[in-house]
């Protein structure tokens, strides 16, 4: 047992920015768009440096996917208190069609290189709500996975993972190694410290190339076009309940 | 020839140095950009949505100065060993900046904890007093103040009418000192006290007071037009009695102590104004794009633009000379002159841009549902504390006229 945490981060757009789609309809406006870390990763990073002071692992990796910038976003989970970083370069049209299978294929990839004993990822990014990367990265490991966490405990030498699902919530145990992925409530990420941004500055971030993982980012996908939700039209207002019932009748809604 | 080559050396001195500071002045370092976005999403998230709740209840934010010390920020300066987050004054005037864009009140009771309370003792303290009062203050648990005006003087800092008697293994104070910031939540102050009237302002001497302390009361609360959630107050001190031990540098030395603490403390008010001239201008620019008169949003009408326009350039300039201030004192060089300039500029453009956003808001500007009213309320105080906008001009002068010395 390593005692080796991999945490994946993304680069997105920040959660209080107005998204303008692009007068191409291809995307979204990026360009001097304010961007962070995807809330859940940070749940994950978080929880993976609970871990770490907990004594419960030895080393928390962050990892992220994308160009330059991304950089960044290594930087903050390094200042959260994360040991070193992974930049996996990929950028120009690679990037703006890298999704959930080519990231865990690198995640897969990189586990395996690492040696590593946990893989802790937000549940979904908050740009393509996908929710994906996990469950592939598992499969790919042949690993078992915990999805949705809202608690992760250790029990001897298996991880004890609650779960929010539909109905409530559900405990499994799994054995390790695991992929774990960061619900909401699984902790209150911490605003990085002053001294720990300091440190962060002298902790290193490694570059790799998808290639040297053996990885291919070529999408399987196309995106046809991108636009906006429709407007909200006006609603209408009923007076008794047999008329809302009527109402919902005629739209074919019940 | 040999001037020449004075000259010259001169100049390369200023451009190797001056190339650093001007490029920080462009763009901050990367390590300022992370501290200054880590303090603003703080600020945006866990104090601007109560910084209105607080201010209505004049009420003190005790867990938020905990977080914030747990994040270092209430001790920005101060090193590692003593428990501070071992950064530099451009670092602390970012996060003061950052933080009173949220909440005047919060930004107010940072910078009197680092630059008035932490920043005397770090400078002119043993290092039994450094362990003593610094340690307990850096986490957010307890905070300090600074006791220097008078309710007989303010700007005559120098005619202090507290006395210190020394009688036996003690000092014993006796006086008033009045509008000391934070002083119902502080566990300590810094107190200028006479040891020697006939000295004048050679005589005034500082010492480290804990509180509470038998000897030492806190007048009632000011009610204030603004920063209500921080506290004020006068301190009272009758037969106040502390040791030896509790001077802070060397008799006589407090009007120089006093002086150079301001020095750097007015740097912490320029950003505090700053804050409270950005937030102001984010109101006023927000506003500019979602209320329509005439058929349009207002922002498209040249009135409303060109005040825009003046109250952004308002604050980058203030901006520019803090960071300026704060740069020439973390490279160690004179910063007197530049520090004025930056809290006269800063505290003017504070109150232009709020005065000017409740403009813009129009009606909307004069109620408690937009936080306009609050920042002009905020806003007013940093043209008078920690060294009034005459006090400055006179500092400035005065520097002035030594460059030109004849």
């Amino acid at each position: 047992m390593s005692g080796r945490v991999l945490v994946g981060v993304k680069r997105v757009i920040d959660y209080a920015v107005k998204i303008r789609v692009k007068p191409d309809r291809t995307g979204v406006v990026t360009d001097g768009v304010k961007h962070s870390m995807n809330p859940f990763c940070e749940i994950a990073v978080e929880e993976a440096v609970k871990l770490k002071e907990k004594k419960l692992v030895k080393e928390v990796v962050a990892v992220s996917c994308g160009p330059q910038q991304v950089q960044e976003t290594i930087r903050t989970a390094l200042a959260m208190g994360a040991d070193r970083g992974i930049h996996v370069e990929v950028s120009g049209k690679d990037y703006e069609t890298l999704g959930p299978l080519q990231v865990s294929k690198i995640f897969a990839a990189l586990a395996k290189k690492e040696q590593a004993d946990l893989i802790i990822l937000g549940k979904q990014a908050i740009d393509d709500d996908c929710n994906q990367t996990g469950q592939m990265t598992a499969a790919l490991l042949d690993w078992p996975q915990g999805t949705f966490a809202s608690e992760v405990s250790f029990e001897a030498d298996k991880l004890k993972v609650v779960r929010e699902i539909d109905g409530g919530l559900e405990t499994i145990k799994i054995n390790l190694p695991a992929v774990v992925t960061a619900d909401l409530r699984l902790n209150t990420p911490r605003y990085a410290t002053l001294p720990n941004i300091m440190k962060a500055k002298k902790k290193k971030i490694a570059n790799v190339k998808p290639a040297d993982l053996g990885v291919d980012v070529c999408s399987r996908l196309e995106v046809l076009k991108v636009d906006e939700p429709p407007q909200r039209q006006a609603g209408v207002k009923v007076e008794t309940v047999e008329d809302l019932v009527g109402k919902l009748k005629e739209a074919g809604r019940v | 020839m040999a001037a020449l080559f004075k000259a010259r050396r001169a100049l390369g001195m200023v451009v190797g140095h001056g190339v650093r500071c001007l490029s920080q002045l462009a763009e901050l370092p990367e390590l300022h950009q992370m501290m200054r976005q880590t303090c603003r999403d703080y600020a945006q998230k866990e104090l601007a949505p109560i910084a209105a709740q607080l201010d209505k209840d004049h009420k003190f934010p005790a867990k938020q100065v905990k977080e914030l010390g747990a994040m270092g920020v209430m001790a920005v300066e101060v090193p590692e060993s003593l428990g501070g987050a071992g950064m530099d004054y451009l670092a602390y005037c970012l996060a003061v900046e950052e933080l009173s864009r949220g909440c005047a009140s919060t930004g107010v009771i940072v910078s009197v904890n680092n630059s008035l309370y932490l920043g005397p003792i770090l400078k002119f303290g043993t290092e039994e007093q450094k362990k003593q009062w610094i340690t307990p203050f850096t986490t957010g648990d307890k905070v300090g103040c600074f006791a220097l005006s008078e309710p007989g003087n303010g700007s005559d800092a120098g005619a202090a009418s507290t006395l210190a008697q020394q009688e036996g293994d003690e000092w014993v104070l006796n006086g008033t000192k009045a509008w000391i910031t934070n002083c119902w939540d502080a566990s300590a102050t810094v107190v200028f006290a006479t040891t020697d009237k006939s000295l004048k302002h050679k005589g005034i001497s500082a010492f480290l007071v804990p509180m509470p302390h038998p000897g030492l009361s806190l007048g009632k609360k000011e009610d204030k037009l603004g920063i209500r959630a921080s506290s004020t107050a006068n301190i009272i001190l009758e037969d106040c009695r502390i040791p030896l031990g509790n001077m802070l540098g060397e008799r006589g030395m407090g009007f120089k102590i006093a002086m150079q603490t301001l020095d750097s403390g007015r740097l912490g008010i320029a950003a505090q104004a700053l804050g409270i001239a950005q937030a102001a201008l984010d109101c006023a620019a927000d506003y500019a794009h979602k209320r329509t008169a005439f058929g349009a949003p207002i922002g498209k009408l040249q009135a409303i633009q060109f005040k825009l326009a003046d109250m952004a350039l308002a604050t980058e300039s203030a901006r520019l000379l803090t960071w300026r201030a704060a740069m020439l004192r973390d490279a160690k060089k004179p910063f007197t002159k530049e520090a004025a300039m930056a809290k006269l500029a800063a505290s003017e453009a504070a109150t232009f841009v709020s005065h000017q956003a409740i403009q813009v808001l129009g009606g909307m500007g004069y109620v408690t549902d937009m936080p306009a009213e609050r920042h002009y309320r905020d806003a007013r105080i940093t043209e008078i504390y920690e060294g009034t906008s005459e006090i400055q001009r006179l500092v400035i002068a005065n520097n002035i006229l030594k460059e030109y010395q004849q």
